[in-house]
């Protein structure tokens, strides 16, 4: 009888279980049936591939005149949107004046940035963010500290569509905070004002809000006093956003422990004192992820001011492309201002998933 | 909050503080300064309104839905013509609004439920385009979407005379949108949609007997084929037996566009493929939460029990996950129906965009926006009732 006194050689493991075979293996042909999905998925994608890249890239035209672009055979015609860029972007602002929406749109970049570190969260931000609207106010409008003035009635373009957004979050968040207090408050006529106002905005769709905005606002007021259209369009989507945001902050309310009031009300805290205090810091803490939703929903939904005439970035890119020699290439500038839309809504939406799973760490540690 | 409070009186004393710190005195008074506050502004605007009113020669009032509308209709499923009463027209918009709804809502939550299951693929290529998918869809407004199907369809497609032959001389697909045999109606098809109710009935009473029939002695019947059978069985041998009749009503090529046939429009075409598009992209995420939120065991424990995939995803996971698919999935139905307002931009003819045409012709915009808000409103509340409904039958009952 033998004793085996070297340890057997490690083996290693087959070569179609580890390395790309093996991920493959695991991945994509883990079933006969996967097999089939995994071709035909690839072979989707071919066709897809072999569609869009030559148009899209290989045989482009980058630059240069319509005429340029008009040749047999050539792809997308880039060319459009290098120069349509400025109006794209900028609407009928003043030419030599456009360097002001520009760096009013990378002060909101710089500040969005800034929001996404949750280590700059404070009073300072909501500060930051609050004069940031009275900064865009001085270099959109101008007419103060040497600037030109600007008419509202030439803006257009991105900043419009950051502005809209920016000024309808700015204000439709304290009375979303006001209507879903009201709607949790235990006085039935505050509380049926607010049920009435959130289902009736939520129950219709913004358009028809947008167009009550656009036709009542006018009779609304005495002789003389007339409401500008963007100031409408502003108001209109402020009172929407407003119901949306209530019901965000009433999902929050509700998520609080009923212990947390009994604390507030045992210390001998009031109404005001108990929520300001206690229950809203919490709540809205709570509510950041479907908040920044709301957000994405409200930056997408300003291009439908292009129904009342308003030149925000979708329609300043429409009106671009309605200019005869580059009526053909609508396909290009759709896709330009597709890829800026998705920049911004695809950054904010990774953003707020990844702090749901930050915060949500948090909570269950 | 009430409850407690009222609780929390009925056992001490009422402390005595002075009326004005006292707080169902207090809640009174500041009630009644919000009604107030609510009756003045709206007497202000009430007041503002009736003046600009006048002074503009507008009358208040909805007789002018019995007046001569003047406008013709792109595309309707009742018949109308331009001398019709605004009425009328409305009627037409709210059928189409509720047609592009009904048409959007089956379309979108099967594209949804297959993109939500397949980015639960195992499969990684799988996985990954249906997140390409959902995160291009979903990122990018709806309007502009809808503006590029609609480019696309109106321009990018051939002319009529050019139309592609999707089924050569059957489906034609051109810039006027695709054109469909149209069949001719015949006397049977009536009874034959009779016999289909009939089946109805018939099927639902062989489910419940077979079910009862497995509480009872714990033996499955067969449920699937018998449903099929009964659904479409006599119809289908009524029209046998009668001959079988069917004549299409073949669209064909004169002179510069079809005659005959049906159509869909390239308005309706963009619409719903970008509703759908766009809508499946979110009912994707609900149903990819809905299944993920079944816990992993009531797979383990169903194939313990021995019963196959499809069985097990039929009666357990998924009657768990639709718990938690049903309320998000109504509010998406109702933003497709509330999205479909949309069609105004591309000039589909829906209730928005033909009472948007009635404001602009007669002035009237407080009637034309508050019918606006009232058939939404209707239609809202239906779905959700319906959803409601569904969801209490489906809900979790605890014992």
């Amino acid at each position: 009888m033998s004793v085996q006194t070297t340890s057997a050689p490690i083996e290693k493991p087959p070569v179609t279980e580890v390395g790309v075979i093996g991920w493959l293996r695991a991945n994509l042909f883990n079933s006969p049936f996967n097999s089939v999905l995994t071709i035909a998925c690839f072979a989707l994608i071919v066709y897809i591939l072999q569609a869009i890249l030559p148009w899209a890239l290989f045989k482009a035209v980058w630059s240069g005149t319509p005429k340029d672009c008009q040749v047999e055979g050539v792809g997308a015609c880039w060319a459009v949107v290098s120069e349509k860029n400025r109006f794209t972007l900028f609407g009928r602002y003043t030419y030599d004046e456009q360097w002001r929406p520009a760096v009013a749109i990378l002060l909101f970049l710089g500040l969005i940035g800034l929001s996404c570190f949750r280590r700059f969260w404070g009073k300072a931000l909501i500060w930051a963010w609050v004069s940031q609207v009275f900064i865009w106010a001085i270099l959109m409008w101008g007419g103060v500290l040497g600037l030109k003035f600007v008419s509202h009635e030439q803006w257009g373009g991105l900043p419009l569509t950051l502005m809209m957004s920016v000024v309808a979050i700015v204000v439709a968040y304290p009375i979303g905070i006001v209507l879903a207090l009201g709607r949790r408050s235990d006085m039935p006529v505050a509380r049926s004002l607010c049920v009435a106002y959130i289902e009736l905005i939520r129950g219709v769709p913004l358009i028809s809000v947008l167009f009550m905005a656009s036709v009542m606002i006018p009779l609304f007021f005495p002789e003389g006093v007339t409401v500008d259209k963007l100031l409408r369009a502003q108001i209109g989507f402020t009172m929407f956003l407003a119901a949306y945001l209530a019901e965000v902050v009433r999902a929050g309310l509700q998520a609080i422990p009923k212990g947390q009031y009994e604390a507030a009300d045992a210390l001998g805290l009031g109404y005001w004192a108990k929520m300001r205090l206690i229950v809203l810091p919490q709540a809205l803490r709570l509510v950041i992820p479907p908040m920044v939703n709301s957000f994405i929903s409200t930056f997408k939904d300003t291009s439908l001011v292009i129904i009342i005439g308003l030149v925000d970035l979708l329609n300043a890119g429409k009106i671009a492309v309605n200019d005869p020699p580059w009526r053909s290439f609508y396909v290009e500038m759709y896709v330009y201002i597709a890829l800026i839309y998705f920049a911004f809504c695809f950054t904010m939406s990774k953003f707020s998933q990844r702090l749901e799973r930050d915060l949500s760490k948090a909570t269950s540690r | 909050m009430t409850d407690r409070r009222s609780g929390a009186t009925a056992v001490t004393e009422k402390p005595k503080t002075a009326f004005w710190n006292d707080r169902d005195v207090r809640a009174v008074i500041f009630q009644i300064l919000i009604v107030l506050g609510v009756l003045a502004v709206g007497w202000y605007l009430v007041h503002n309104t009736l003046a600009n009113l006048e002074q503009r020669k507008i009358a208040t009032g909805f007789s002018f839905l019995g007046r001569e509308a003047g406008f013709s209709i792109g595309e309707s499923l009742i018949p109308y013509s331009a001398a019709d009463t605004y009425l009328h027209a409305i009627w037409v918009g709210i059928i189409n609004t509720l047609l592009v709804s009904v048409i959007g809502i089956a379309l979108a939550t099967v594209l949804g439920t297959v993109i939500g299951v397949a980015r639960l693929s195992t499969n990684w290529l799988v996985a990954r385009l249906a997140s390409v998918y959902v995160e291009g869809l979903r990122n990018i407004p709806l309007l502009l979407q809808l503006f590029f199907w609609y480019s696309l369809v109106s321009e990018a497609l051939p002319p009529v005379r050019q139309a592609l032959k999707l089924v050569p001389d059957y489906v034609f697909l051109s810039q006027k949108g695709l054109r469909v045999p149209h069949i001719v109606d015949h006397a049977i098809y009536g009874w034959m949609g009779l016999l289909v109710l009939v089946g109805i009935i018939g099927a639902f009473l062989w489910r419940r007997a077979a079910a009862r029939h497995q509480e009872a002695t714990g033996k499955l019947r067969p449920v699937f084929w018998p449903t099929v059978g009964l659904l479409i069985g006599p119809a289908a041998l009524l029209w046998l037996v009668t001959g079988a009749p069917l004549t299409l009503e073949k669209p064909e090529l004169r002179g510069f566009d079809f005659r005959g046939g049906g159509t869909l429009s390239p308005e309706m075409i963009a619409l719903l493929i970008g509703l759908v598009t766009y809508t499946a992209s979110f009912i994707a995420e609900n149903v990819r939460a809905g299944i993920l939120s079944v816990p992993k065991g009531q797979w383990e424990a169903s194939r313990a029990l021995g019963l196959p995939n499809g069985r097990a995803l039929r009666l357990i996971i998924l009657p768990q996950a639709l718990r938690v698919i049903v309320p998000p999935m109504t509010s998406q139905y109702l933003n497709l129906t509330k999205n479909s307002s949309l069609a105004v931009a591309i000039g589909y003819p829906d209730l928005v965009s033909i009472l948007n045409t009635t404001i602009n012709q007669t002035g009237q915009g407080i009637e034309g926006v508050a019918l606006i808000m009232a058939a939404y409103l209707t239609v809202s509340l239906s779905i959700s009732a319906f959803m409601n409904w569904y969801n209490k039958r489906i809900a979790l009952i605890e014992r």
